[in-house]
């Protein structure tokens, strides 16, 4: 499996950074940075990090299946996520994840046929203070309305 | 950049410069005191920067509010092993945004309080472990670490000094529960985010068994401001017990939501009429989270009178917290704050200890079902009992953290759940014959 150089230089640094004996110290950042290139953890993607940290595949299964921001299906080209958690549900946030699914055809960890978006009701994303709040793949858009989301939406429509 | 307008009434210490141009650049803190209080450090004992830190009664800013001197001076002063600092990024308390806000605007005061610590421990390298969701502060962190290796602030012979430090970053995966101190060492050595059985503590096996220092992040932008005002008069910006300042995250229902720096033991009433401007839309408050969706919640009148330290509310029957405060009118619906708070907590229990893991989904479905209307009264005695018996039966804080709020909700809110029953009652006829209503 082959990364692109921006990657290979990313890993390169970041196994740098653990003791060498520590090597599996790496393994979510890898994943994390990994997955931003093939849009999810495939398995192709389990075995390369495998091999390159020297653990056992089933080692990186383990991590893969423990934390939400991997995904193992695919996700849109921007993944939509809306916070409903106590501050932002005490602001819209609860009725802006109902628009949002309206707006896309979507239900929580969705993605489009074609691709292009998914859509998550997430946890609290730690933009309180300006809620409600959304994060598009790792952009963050605060005090969203309803009528700002279906701006964004159109914009990456056409831009896509 | 900052997303809300400062306000006056702020004792802006650990955030003074946030309001300068390229605030997150070297070139800006370099030129308004940055490192110098590192460089404080560096003539120091080990024993004068910790008696310092403890003379300023700094308390844990990540929620737990453990005093930080202490902390530190557990770690052994001999070791064959390697040391290390650590810092907890991985802000995911609802209600908290104020880690970010630190880092996006003055990643260096970071670096300088962890090489601070670094000297008061003898440690030579540190992680900053950053929640997966803020991966734009992973870049304004690098680029912050790149420059300090540039201009010689971390690395080998620090400054001339004969310092050695290396600091890297490490990108977290979508857990809450690393955000506790043990499940996030676990992560940082590429495991499943789930916390250890303590002790051993942190400061004597942490990461890869050696002695770490392991703080949030604005415990450690603390730190400089310590050194330069001295750890006395640091501690009397704020009250006895509770020295200096608290980033406090004002979240719900006050016109004027924000991050804002005051001082500890500041008056919940000044806090929200005068720095945030008011309950919205003049309406009467009717609960108050002073620190994080895991603190009891305080009803309305209850919170009016306190003030915002770690005695006053522990005083109260709830915890200071991580200074995410949520404030809710008198048109929240307490049912859907108390489920939607569990919903969280269920979602988020790493699944380790069995308390917690099917505590917190029995209780989700428990208020599921007040929340819909198809409950009963004994429901309501149910979700109580249940939450009680949680409480410290879990390796970690996340049971407690799950069942403080509800068993506050369900003891102070009982009659919105009584409501609840009795109006889907009328409302939704199609239910007359089903036994979980004749109960009633």
């Amino acid at each position: 499996m082959t990364f692109s150089p921006e990657l290979e230089k990313r890993i390169e640094k970041l196994l740098a950074s653990y003791p060498s004996n520590r090597r599996k110290s790496a393994l979510i950042p890898m994943l994390m940075y990994a997955q931003d290139e093939t849009g999810y953890v495939t398995r192709e993607l389990v075995e390369e990090v495998a091999r390159r940290i020297g653990i056992p595949p089933v080692q990186v299964d383990e991590v893969v299946t423990f934390y939400t921001m991997l995904w193992r299906k695919p996700r849109g080209k921007y993944h939509v996520q809306v916070c409903t958690n106590i501050s932002c549900l005490l602001t819209g946030g609860e009725e802006l994840y109902e628009h949002t699914c309206k707006k896309l055809g979507l239900g929580h960890r969705e993605t489009a046929a074609d691709g292009v978006f998914s859509l998550e009701e997430v946890e609290c994303m730690g933009a309180c203070s300006w809620a409600p709040a959304v994060q598009i793949n790792y952009d963050f858009y605060h005090h969203v309305t309803p009528e700002k989301l279906d701006q964004l939406i159109d914009d990456l429509k056409k831009v896509h | 950049m900052l997303y809300n307008e400062p306000s006056p009434l702020e004792t802006r210490v650990l955030t003074r410069r946030f309001s300068l141009p390229n605030s997150a650049s070297i070139d800006t803190a370099l030129a308004n005191g940055g490192y110098q209080q590192f460089l404080k450090a560096c003539g120091m004992t080990q024993e004068q920067i910790i008696d310092e830190v403890k003379a300023s009664n700094l308390r844990g800013r990540g929620g737990a509010g453990f005093p930080t001197g202490m902390k530190w001076g557990f770690l052994p002063r001999q070791s064959p092993k390697p040391k290390y600092i650590v810092v907890n990024g991985d802000e995911s308390e609802p209600g908290t945004c104020k880690d970010r806000v630190l880092i996006e605007n003055d990643p260096h005061l970071l670096i300088e309080g962890i090489l601070i610590a670094a000297q008061a421990v003898g440690a030579k390298a540190g992680y900053v472990y950053i929640r997966g969701e803020y991966r734009y502060l992973i870049d304004i962190m690098e680029k912050a670490i790149d420059e300090a290796y540039a201009k010689g602030w971390l690395g080998k012979n620090i400054q001339g000094r004969g310092v050695d430090f290396d600091l890297y970053t490490h990108t977290g995966a979508g857990a809450y529960e690393c955000g506790e101190e043990s499940a996030l060492l676990e992560s940082l050595e590429g495991k499943r985010g789930q916390p250890r059985i303590r002790p051993p503590f942190p400061a004597v096996a942490g990461l890869y068994q050696c002695p770490t220092v392991l703080n949030n992040v604005e415990t450690f932008c603390a730190v400089p401001s310590i050194l330069e005002m001295g750890g006395k008069a640091w501690a009397d910006l704020g009250i006895p017990k509770a020295g200096g300042t608290k980033l406090t995250c004002l979240t719900g229902h006050v016109n004027k939501c924000g991050v804002y720096e005051l001082p500890l033991g500041f008056p919940v009433e000044k806090m929200i009429n005068e720095v945030g401007g008011g309950i919205r839309g003049g309406r009467k408050m009717k609960a108050f989270i002073p620190g994080g969706s895991s603190c009891p919640v305080l009803k309305g009148d209850e919170a009016w009178p306190l003030t915002m330290d770690y005695d006053a509310m522990a005083k109260a029957g709830t915890m200071l917290g991580s200074g995410g405060v949520v404030i809710m009118d008198e048109t929240t619906d307490m049912v859907k704050a108390a489920l939607r708070i569990m919903h969280f907590y269920a979602h988020e229990s790493c699944g380790w200890c069995i308390p917690c893991r099917e505590g917190t989904t029995w209780l989700k479905k428990i208020l599921t079902r007040l929340d819909r209307g198809v409950g009963t009264t004994r429901d309501i005695d149910l979700a109580g009992d249940l939450a009680k018996n949680m409480l410290g039966r879990t390796f970690c804080p996340l049971g407690d953290a799950a069942a403080l709020p509800t068993i506050s909700i369900v003891e102070k809110f009982r009659d919105e759940f009584e409501a609840k029953l009795r109006k889907v009652q009328v409302a939704v006829p199609a239910f007359p014959d089903s036994p979980l209503v004749v109960m009633q």
